[in-house]
């Protein structure tokens, strides 16, 4: 082979060992069958997209929930434990002992579908059925005094569940509010009076004993 | 610039003439070779490791720490956490150096404990808003063309959660060990996102997790398709099984719950799902009761590892101040680090590689003289962000906000060289 025919074909061998890549897909991989997409696509959203078919009543709930649930979250949605609490804590944002539950601060009621269907009970997650968690769902809105004892929670009405809380929440906006954490020239010398101490990790004493700090003495 | 002359530059102690240190009453004596009276044993006598065969090459196929460093583990605070499925342990900062972190010290978060996945039955789906949903196996994953090795850290937004109402944890690898940097290997997410063709309603991704907890957080297209990766190695193997065996993504920069491990699933969508860990948790309540959403940016914060509670002060003399600084919003530019209290600054040296939105190492050599310490240091970004106090962070944020606690750490070092976490004025 002449020397310029054996370049031709290395380009040749070049550009067809390339090609894949240059029409940009590589061709891995293989289309997912809709029962596959249908196993695994599981999320819902607050808009209800995601819902399966089905309905569970405040009345199933409790029952459900006594059983399922309770040993955790306590026989009213208190927690036990250091277990989440998910019943109760409505106007306690501002206080110093903020609860975080499902009425005084989540904002969207499909959290808590989404979040049961995907991995409660814990432990033993994906073991509930569809109506299973819409009665679920129905007992802790209804614990959390948004709706009555008679509800029942469908796909069709379940949208229309609004949660107190929605509105306080705002995305980031820590480039705005936060502005002045940027400088320019942050201070070096004498840039304040002198240090006091004024709290001591030792004194609130929950370090775990292997990590206290080892004695020079 | 003028330096506080008590914590000058090692070598100007040493030109200073050393040999007139002190010992204080419970530290040893710094230049301990030169006030030898007596041989050194562990010169004059032969020891067993000179004298006799050590261990053979097949002794260890899988190598370990010396048992003298068994010391250096992860730990986690029982009382933290209602179960240890669900909860955390923290990277010995204080006992690293450098800027990568030992894949067995990295430290763990588990919603629902770490499976252990057979990779040959592991499947990654991309479905939604794409031109065609595909399934890919482990061994697809490894045949795309294009694949990259990054380092990145991880922090947990949660990291210093504790710390929020006043100085707690005797330790930084309590106050700051939810904190890892890794090298990883794999592809970007933009190479199976266009694999499966993103619509052009397509804004959102949601990357999920085989795990019992399945994990979910929501990533907008921009970011997914700017530098997230989906990986399978670290530092140079395969992911270890608490770490996401034998996927998961990395979302540079970003807070760690969203680095989804064990990742099976990415759904494209033209909304957020505001699904539990982006809601009721990873929402930062402030002060008028109102709570900031997707803040998924991890600001600047640096911490002093040594001396820290774990890591006293042994000497007087010369000693080596280190510690860790990182950015989400860029690379690390310039750490200050004051003994005051934050009356004084110097700048600290940058040592290895500093690459942006990964940890980066910091020395200030120094000779202590045995004064007490109020110890601090301040990261810069590139972006011009200076990491804040925690009071001007309290003060934006008050009390109750758990996450993205970037404040800065105050060490007080005792006379003896003993160490505690303090809060000063």
């Amino acid at each position: 082979m002449s020397k310029s025919r054996k370049l031709a074909a290395t380009a040749l061998l070049a550009a067809l060992l390339a090609a894949p890549a240059l029409a940009g897909k590589a061709g891995l991989g293989r289309e997912a069958l809709p029962e596959e997409v249908a196993a695994w696509d599981i999320d819902v959203r607050p808009d209800g997209a995601g819902l399966p078919p089905g309905k569970g009543s405040v009345k199933d709930g409790e029952q459900l929930y006594l059983q399922q649930c309770a040993s955790c979250h306590g026989e009213f949605g208190e927690g036990a434990g250091r277990w989440p609490v998910l019943v109760g804590g409505q106007g306690s944002l501002k206080s110093e002992g903020p609860e975080k539950t499902i009425g005084s601060f989540w904002p969207y009621a499909s959290t808590t579908f989404d979040y049961i269907k995907r991995a409660m009970p814990y432990g033993n997650a994906r073991s509930l059925s569809d109506d299973d968690v819409y009665a679920i769902t129905a007992f802790l809105l209804n614990q959390n005094g948004l709706v009555k004892d008679d509800f029942v929670l469908t796909k069709e009405n379940f949208s229309k569940v609004k949660l107190p809380n929605e509105q306080a929440f705002y995305d980031d906006d820590r480039e705005k509010a936060e502005r002045h954490f940027w400088q320019k020239d942050p201070c070096m010398k004498n840039c304040k009076p002198d240090a006091k101490v004024i709290g001591r990790a030792r004194m609130i004493d929950v370090t775990p004993e292997d990590g206290k700090s080892i004695k020079v003495e | 610039m003028e330096q506080d002359p008590h914590f000058r530059k090692s070598r100007r102690g040493f030109l200073g003439g050393l040999g007139a240190t002190a010992a204080g009453l419970t530290l040893a004596q710094a230049d301990s070779a030169r006030a030898q009276a007596k041989p050194d044993p562990a010169i004059t006598e032969i020891q067993d490791w000179n004298r006799y065969l050590g261990d053979g090459v097949a002794a260890n196929p899988y190598g370990k720490p010396s048992k003298f460093e068994r010391h250096v583990v992860r730990r986690d605070v029982e009382w933290l956490t209602a179960s240890r499925e669900s909860s955390v342990n923290f990277t010995p900062l204080h006992a690293l150096d450098g800027i990568i972190t030992p894949n067995g010290l990295c430290f763990e978060r588990h919603h629902g404990g770490a499976p252990e996945i057979d990779p040959s039955k592991h499947r990654l789906m991309i479905n939604g808003l794409v031109d065609k949903p595909l399934v890919f196996t482990m061994d697809d994953l490894k045949r795309f063309p294009g694949r990259i090795n990054k380092v990145f850290f991880l922090e947990c937004a949660a990291n210093g959660g504790m710390e929020w109402k006043g100085a707690q944890l005797n330790g930084c690898q309590f106050s700051h060990g939810m904190v890892h940097n890794v090298m990883y290997t794999g592809i970007p997410l933009k190479v199976l996102l266009d694999e499966a063709g993103v619509k052009t309603n397509g804004k959102w991704v949601m990357p999920e997790g085989a795990d019992s907890s399945a994990m979910t957080r929501s990533i907008p297209i921009e970011k997914a398709m700017q530098d997230c990766l989906v990986v399978w190695g670290m530092n140079g193997e395969a992911l270890r099984q608490e770490q996401g065996y034998p996927l998961r993504i990395v979302v540079p920069g970003w807070e760690g719950n969203m680095w989804v491990k064990w990742l099976r699933r990415i759904e494209v969508g033209d909304q957020p799902w505001h699904h539990r860990e982006e809601t009721s948790k990873y929402t930062d309540l402030l002060a008028d009761g109102r709570s900031r959403r997707f803040t998924w940016i991890m600001d600047a914060k640096s911490v002093v590892t040594s001396p820290s509670p774990q890591a006293p002060l042994k000497f007087k003399g010369p000693n080596v101040l280190s510690g860790l600084a990182w950015s989400g919003r860029g690379t690390i530019q310039r750490v200050d680090v004051t003994i005051d209290g934050g009356k004084n600054w110097q700048t600290a040296r940058l040592d290895g590689p500093v690459l942006p939105l990964s940890l980066t190492r910091f020395y200030v050599d120094f000779d202590w003289d045995g004064r007490e310490m109020l110890i601090q240091s301040r990261a810069m970004d590139d972006t011009g962000y200076v990491q804040p106090t925690k009071d001007e962070l309290r003060k934006v944020r008050g009390l109750n906000s758990i996450y993205h606690n970037n404040g800065i750490q105050t060490w007080l070092v005792r006379s003896n060289g003993e160490t505690e976490n303090v809060e000063i004025s």
